[in-house]
């Protein structure tokens, strides 16, 4: 073969073309992603001169612990809670005819159009001592004392699980649209009965669904900030807000930054095991 | 894999509406233990709403459905034990072949020490050994539709449903898996019910076709009968490719077409106005050797289409009707044409003079 294959060179043409139109959003993301972050990377390891500082106090102090244990957990509690609630959701928005599914979807995506701070004092409202929650509560005689449902842990999770849940609901409706009907008909038709049909055909199948909306909402609420601050009461520090702290509070950029380093490593680390024990490419059928 | 018997399925005066739409109008059936029954009609005909209530998915509005004796209108479908082959096969893309082979006998809770041999015979059955560690995607369309049949047949169903099984698949294989589906209808003694659009599809494989327009049930006959007395217009214009021409009631033995006598010896309907259902390959050029008593007339070519192994003659008659011949395409039939625009003499068998009333 010569050099000067006309089609060769058409498909380079093209190649070439393609990276063009990728470019601008190739640029921005470098200009102001890579090269800030990178930037905050080198700020860890630097106080005039090379340190390793920062590292060590995050792992000597407890405080530091302490805080990225409860975000992971609250990040695990708030992954399940919106999975659990949003599953039967974006099963029924898929399988309803019509106009109940856009009904359903608005009502999912709806809150949206609200701020997150509106939002995170809602829930305040609703769920302080003399809120709305523990006033029926009370009126219906199922508790006597108020409930602590705000200013802690739980506040926490219940305003991040509402926030985050069009993250789960949205990636899951889209997979489980795409599950051919004639599937389940085929199960039932050979002796599948409802359940047994669902655990063999439909739950694998919505699983790239699923993966999609626990890696969502589990990374976004490990970077939750406003949710906590407001409905933590001071005593659920998660790690965005020890970052800002250290900002904020001491100006310390290279002991957020380190925070930041690590909290990134941890995720990485996190979905490399989880992708080595789930056969990714096998949920997602061997195309 | 033993004989499984096959199962007799009664439809008693089947309905179904949508809103206002009557899907199905009273259809009634009945097929006996091991027949092997098209539903063949144009889109639209109830085919597929019939079949859905066979199969359990959809529920009639009327009507009374029986397999084997047995009420089965509102039993679900996983309880109906029926095979079901489905259009686009809806095999499961996450499982392999095995699995989606031994689906059945997993939803049944059959000791799993059975699974691997009765796989291996049931992908054996449709020639597919050693298989069942594929994944589906690695496989071509006739491959997957034997998967599909393997599935369906694994637990022995006594009735096997099938929703044009062949349609994806290209000529040449659709016509090659037509006789193997006779021939595993045999092998298998199920009762098989085929949808299709396809009418040679329906004769090539059925005992019986039964033939749906608008819901309603217009024919049902074997091949040979509905291809040779079709109850009416629609069935004889939808089997094979039959011109129908109006002709006028002469006696009771003969019809005018456009001033030309035609003798039949089929029955004539007993009154109403009359159309004559000429199919393609009856209609022959006429020779001087053919035998007397041959009904005769002329028309006119306007067109011969090459089409390999025949050609198709578009015909027009005086009065402007239109209807066309087959010929072989070999050059002895081929030069009894003549060029377009010349005229020629055709005959047509009084055996082969079909009438059919003209309304529905």
């Amino acid at each position: 073969m010569s050099a000067i294959d006309p089609s060769d060179r058409y498909r380079r043409r093209e190649q070439g073309l393609m990276l063009l139109l990728a470019s601008p959003a190739v640029i921005v993301i470098v200009a102001l992603v890579v090269l800030p972050v990178g930037w905050l990377m080198g700020q860890s390891f630097y106080d005039n001169g090379f340190t390793l500082e920062n590292y060590r106090r995050i792992f000597s102090e407890d405080i530091y612990w302490r805080s990225f244990m409860l975000t992971f957990r609250i990040a695990l509690m708030v992954t399940l809670l919106t999975l659990i609630l949003g599953y039967p959701v974006a099963y029924a928005a898929a399988h309803v005819r019509r106009p109940w599914d856009v009904l359903i979807l608005s009502f999912v995506i709806l809150p949206f159009w609200t701020s997150v701070l509106v939002r995170a004092y809602a829930w305040l409202v609703l769920l302080q001592r003399t809120g709305v929650a523990n006033q029926v509560l009370e009126r219906f005689g199922l508790i006597g004392e108020p409930l602590a449902l705000v200013h802690n842990e739980l506040g926490t999770v219940i305003a991040t699980v509402h926030i985050l849940l069009p993250f789960m609901v949205l990636p899951l409706y889209s997979t489980m649209q795409k599950i051919p009907r004639e599937l389940m008909l085929a199960g039932a038709s050979l002796g599948g009965g409802p359940l047994h049909s669902f655990l063999r055909i439909f739950l694998p199948l919505s699983l790239p669904g699923v993966i999609a909306g626990l890696t969502l909402v589990f990374v976004l609420t490990l970077g939750f900030y406003i949710t906590p601050e407001l409905l933590g009461g001071g005593r659920t520090i998660m790690i965005s807000m020890v970052v800002s702290r250290n900002v904020e509070l001491y100006n310390q950029w290279g002991a957020a930054s380190a925070v930041g380093v690590v909290l990134l490593v941890c995720v990485l680390a996190i979905f490399i095991a989880v992708g080595r024990i789930i056969p990714l490419d096998k949920m997602l059928g061997q195309k | 894999m033993a004989e499984s018997g096959g199962e007799r399925v009664e439809i008693r005066s089947a309905s179904k509406i949508y809103g206002s739409v009557q899907a199905l109008d009273g259809v009634s059936l009945d097929i006996a233990p091991q027949e092997f029954v098209s539903l063949l009609g144009p889109s639209g005909s109830g085919k597929t709403t019939l079949l859905g209530i066979l199969g359990g998915f959809i529920q009639p509005s009327g009507g009374l459905i029986l397999f084997g004796g047995r009420d089965v209108t509102f039993t679900p479908p996983h309880k109906r034990d029926i095979g079901i082959v489905f259009q686009n096969y809806a095999l499961f893309p996450h499982m392999s072949v095995g699995d989606n082979v031994a689906f059945p006998l997993r939803a049944r809770r059959l000791p799993k020490s059975t699974y691997a041999k009765r796989v291996r015979s049931a992908l054996a059955m449709v020639d597919l050994a050693g298989y069942e560690e594929r994944g589906i995607a690695q496989l071509s369309g006739g491959q997957r539709q034997r998967v599909a049949l393997a599935r369906a047949m694994i637990f022995e169903p006594r009735l096997i449903l099938m929703d044009e099984p062949l349609s994806a698949l290209d000529k040449q294989l659709r016509e090659s898996m037509q006789i193997e589906l006779r021939q595993l209808h045999k092998r298998l003694g199920a009762t098989i019910i085929y949808v299709t659009h396809d009418q040679r599809e329906a004769l090539t494989m059925s005992d019986r076709v039964a033939i749906l327009k608008d819901g309603k049930l217009v024919q049902i006959d074997a091949p040979t009968r509905l291809h040779d007395h079709p109850n009416n217009a629609f069935v004889a214009s939808f089997i094979g490719e039959a011109a129908l021409l109006p002709v006028e009631r002469v006696d009771a033995e003969r019809v005018s077409l456009a001033g030309t006598v035609l003798a039949t010896s089929r029955k004539m309907p007993p009154a109403g106005d009359l159309l004559l259902a000429i199919q393609t390959e009856k209609l022959l050029v006429a020779d001087s050797t053919d035998a007397p008593g041959r009904n005769r007339f002329s028309a006119r070519v306007t067109d011969i289409v090459f089409q390999g192994e025949s050609l198709r003659v578009f015909l027009a008659l005086d009065g402007g009707a239109t209807l066309s011949l087959r010929q072989p395409s070999h050059y002895e039939a081929a030069r009894r044409i003549p060029p377009i625009g010349e005229r020629i003499q055709v005959s047509l068998h009084p055996q082969d003079t079909i009438i059919v009333p003209k309304g529905d």
